[in-house]
């Protein structure tokens, strides 16, 4: 099979989803930085930035998978709220100690990720409906709990996921093997496909992508390091984007759940076992839940009863902008980090603006309709 | 070629293009008023593509070159138009509305209304004389899924005819329909020949069109490579035609040598409840490098028992199937293909691909443990499995990058029987294998099977093709309305004596 290299304008065709995201961002924050006076291009706004980031990327993360089996999960924002309250309560009124009181936070996402799926893959009750349930009865579970009270302060300890940066030094190294890193991939990625025939893109349009993504992460990497570093949770959110990437591209597990979405009919035939694998879907997206909860908590230093409200929105914003279909079969992890980038920098620049809250949820409505609509015009061609 | 005053419909140089793709390259052909015109061409030749030209589903700009009906320009930019110019057109993949009922679907778009509110009497009414025209017998208010396909095909037709069109188009009609049913149709057809309906006839039933089309124009790689008078037109000139080479035997020779019994099945009995019917007293032995031939009318059960031994139909009610030496107790499909059963299911599209996925995709999905380790997929042999079967199976493809929906029918059911091949199984079952597939892959698949039977694989065909099952199969079992009705040898067999036995007699 012979290789075939394409121009500029091919490859642009072809991932212009993607990129129409990339520059969307970029758009977006050319905006903000005008009209804000460069206030939002400070590094200590882009690092606030990305930190208030971190809580729905997580969620999105897993969500994404999620809409490609084809269910939902709309209970996120209250089992967020509600396992990052177990860990404060235990924490403050018990006195466990940060390790334990984590530990339960996220054996309790599990237990509640097994109650999802158990609902929707033995009783065959639809996933909205089951997540709707327990998006009222968890936020109910957080009030009692807390007893209606605003859990807090936490220790140094369990603070630290949500508050805590690397310092600059070990925050360079880090960015430095990370770019490293990203740039022998992606130098691998194309040597496979050049032996197995596939298509790829020419070489100085391939060096370009790379030195380009290069520039921007050393940039991204810089930002922080010249506010305070590396926040933690930046650094978790890094590590989960790159398990579950790995998770969904390149496993067994990965491949049934796309093929689940895809066709589940077919799936079922070829041999997977829906219950099971969906099964274990919910049971990790639990966890994740419960590790998002977590570091929002951490990051308030307090549980508080309207902790995570509506962020099962944002999470779902964050997929489809990204290019999850919800019809199933299809979304990228990294596209939903790029939406939930874009979800907050709205957020961020709008108050920045100080911008009437009515006109700010007006404008994210707005926008999430506009970018569903030209992912699905350019879907078509 | 030039445009001919007695042309009900022209086409002159049509040329169409999709990204990557150039599915028709200059089409020139004309339909007389009145005539039955087959449209024959291998699948990809641009039958489908120029037909949704014609009918309007690809509209005014999106293609070059002139089309005419009765003389006059066509700017069709909505189906709308195609049909109030008296073309109506019924698919390959039929467009009923499940959930609706007879009348509603025929209705849709032209329902009997007055003020925005449906007189259902005349409705009705209206909706049984279209119904009667097709020869069906069923209550105008019976909803379409419970329909079975052949039914539903003729409903789809009873509503092109109730649209007053003159210029009907019909896209491969008969591929469902049982004998009987394609025989009524084809009467219909030449019905309304007498009252002046012009019929575009796109098949692979050769026999069919010979039978019935006064002309037939022939495509090959979205070009008109002839249009022929039918009389005195042999298959094999229009197959010579259509592939481009001469096909002498349609089935490949095969040496019929079969070992001892692989697969056993006795009394087996299944009942479904949610379509309240059953399998009864069912019962074969399969030797190792034979292939098995399963007929019977539409209706009778062969798909609903393959799939009961495969775990997904019906509760089974009593009876042993022993593979190799062991009893086979199979809950899901899982288990079966351990067992070492694969089934290539009918409907590639609905079944047996994931339409959005690549072909390595959809290869490895059933084997997904032998092309990893600790649940991480080696994508070295995967991509080797997917390139080993494309070049096997001869998959025409740029790469197995290559997303199946983009595929044509015959090389999507070759990804359907890699994915199968790669489970190594004792026993292949094969469902419609070649349904809606052209001549030349049909013949490549049927070389597979060969190969596979050779290799001591036993085969299972279900088909509804009878040329198909005498000329590949070394035995035949017929069934009827859920019973065995006889086991025939192939040598010696004949299409009448299947007949005989699948609607319900005896030899």
């Amino acid at each position: 099979m012979e290789v075939r290299g394409n121009t500029i304008k091919e490859m642009f065709k072809k991932n212009i989803r993607q990129y129409t995201m990339l520059i969307a961002l970029a758009a977006i924050w050319l905006i903000f930085t005008i009209s804000t006076n460069h206030l939002f291009i400070e590094p200590r706004n882009l690092s606030n930035l990305f930190l208030q980031t971190v809580t729905v990327a997580i969620v999105a993360s897993g969500m994404t998978l999620i809409i490609v089996t084809g269910n939902i999960d709309l209970s996120v924002g209250s089992v967020a709220g509600f396992t990052g309250a177990i860990a404060a309560v235990l924490q403050v009124k018990y006195g466990w100690n940060a390790a334990a009181s984590v530990l339960a936070a996220l054996l309790s996402g599990l237990a509640i990720g097994a109650w999802h799926g158990f609902w929707v893959t033995y009783r065959k009750v639809p996933a909205f409906i089951v997540t709707l349930a327990s998006m009222m009865a968890f936020r109910g579970a957080i009030l009692g709990i807390t007893g209606g009270a605003t859990i807090s302060p936490l220790s140094e300890h369990l603070k630290m996921i949500g508050t805590n940066y690397l310092s600059p030094l070990p925050s360079s190294i880090l960015g430095a093997i990370s770019i490293a890193l990203f740039i022998v991939i992606m130098i691998r990625k194309r040597a496979q496909k050049i032996k197995y025939g596939f298509a790829t893109s020419s070489l100085p349009v391939d060096v370009l992508k790379i030195s380009l993504l290069s520039l921007a992460m050393a940039g991204l990497f810089l930002i922080m390091i010249f506010n305070e570093g590396v926040p933690y949770a930046v650094i978790l959110l890094f590590c989960i984007v790159l398990v579950f990437n790995f998770l969904s591209q390149n496993t067994v597990f990965g491949r049934r759940l796309y093929a689940i979405g895809g066709n589940a009919d077919a799936a079922r035939l070829s041999g997977v076992n829906i219950n099971k694998n969906l099964m274990l879907l919910f049971m990790v997206f639990g966890v994740l839940t419960s590790v998002a909860g977590i570091v929002m908590t951490a990051r308030l230093n307090a549980a508080t009863t309207s902790a995570g409200i509506n962020m099962e929105l944002d999470a779902i914003a964050a997929c489809v902008i990204g290019g999850t279909s919800l019809v199933g079969g299809e979304g990228k992890i990294l596209g939903a980090i790029i939406g939930a980038l874009i979800m907050s920098s709205l957020d961020n620049g709008m108050s920045l603006m100080n911008l009437d809250i009515t006109y700010q949820y007006v404008i994210k409505g707005l926008i999430l309709l506009f970018a569903v609509w030209v992912d699905m015009a350019t879907r078509k061609k | 070629m030039y445009f001919m005053a007695e042309y009900i419909l022209e086409a002159k140089d049509i040329i169409k293009e999709f990204p990557g793709v150039k599915a028709l390259d200059g089409v020139t052909f004309g339909v007389t008023k009145g005539e039955i015109h087959a449209l024959v061409g291998e699948n990809g030749a641009g039958k489908s593509t120029l037909m949704k030209i014609v009918s309007g589903v690809y509209p005014l700009g999106s293609f070059k070159g002139e089309l005419r009906v009765d003389g006059k320009d066509c700017r069709f930019k909505n189906i709308k138009e195609s049909e109030a110019a008296g073309i109506a057109i019924i698919h390959q993949e039929m467009a009923l509305i499940k959930e609706l009922n007879v009348t509603e679907n025929i209705l849709l778009g032209n329902e009997v209304q007055r003020a925005g509110i449906i007189q259902w009497d005349k409705a009705y009414r209206k909706a049984e004389e279209a119904i009667k025209r097709v020869g069906l017998n069923i209550n105008p208010a019976q909803e379409v899924r419970y329909l079975g396909v052949g039914e539903q095909q003729l409903v789809e037709i009873a509503k092109a005819l109730s649209k007053d069109a003159h210029i009907l188009i019909l896209d491969e009609p008969t591929a469902a329909l049982s004998e009987n049913e394609a025989g009524r149709l084809l009467a219909i057809l030449e019905d309304l020949k007498t009252k002046g309906v012009t019929c575009i006839y796109i098949s692979h039933r050769l026999k069919e069109i010979l039978h019935i089309a006064d002309r037939v124009t022939v495509m090959r790689d979205g070009k008109t490579i002839a249009t022929l008078d039918s009389n005195g037109l042999t298959e094999e000139l229009l197959i010579a035609k259509m592939v481009g080479r001469e096909l002498t035997q349609v089935h490949p020779p095969r040496e019929h040598k079969r070992g001892d019994v692989i697969f056993e099945v006795k009394n087996w009995n299944v009942s479904d409840d949610a379509t309240n019917r059953g399998l009864f007293d069912l019962g074969f032995q399969l030797h190792r490098g034979e292939v098995f031939g399963i007929a019977g009318l539409v209706g009778a059960g062969r798909s609903e028992f393959m799939m009961s031994l495969f775990g997904v139909w019906g509760k089974k009610k009593g009876g042993t199937a022993i593979l190799n030496g062991k009893n086979l107790a199979v809950k899901t499909p899982e288990d079966a293909i351990k067992a070492g059963i694969s089934i290539a299911t009918e409907d590639r599209k609905r079944y047996g691909l994931v339409l959005i996925e690549d072909i390595k995709n959809n290869v490895s999905l059933a084997s997904l443990d032998k092309i990893s380790s600790w649940g991480i997929v080696d994508e070295n042999k995967e991509v080797g499995f997917a390139e080993k079967y494309t070049k096997d199976l001869q998959i025409k493809t740029p790469s197995v990058e290559q997303k199946t929906m983009n595929l044509s029918g015959g090389n999507q059911q070759k990804v359907v029987l890699a994915k199968w091949l790669m489970t190594m199984p004792s026993v292949l079952i094969l469902d419609e294998p070649t349904r809606g597939i052209d001549v030349g892959a049909k013949y490549e698949i049927y070389t597979i099977i060969n190969q596979l039977a050779e290799k001591g694989v036993g085969i299972i065909i279900v088909s509804s093709e009878m040329p198909e099952l005498l000329g590949m199969c070394d035995r035949i079992m017929v069934m009827h309305e859920g019973k065995i009705t006889g086991t025939i040898s192939a040598k010696g067999a004949s299409q009448e004596k299947i007949m005989q036995l699948a609607t319900g007699g005896t030899l």
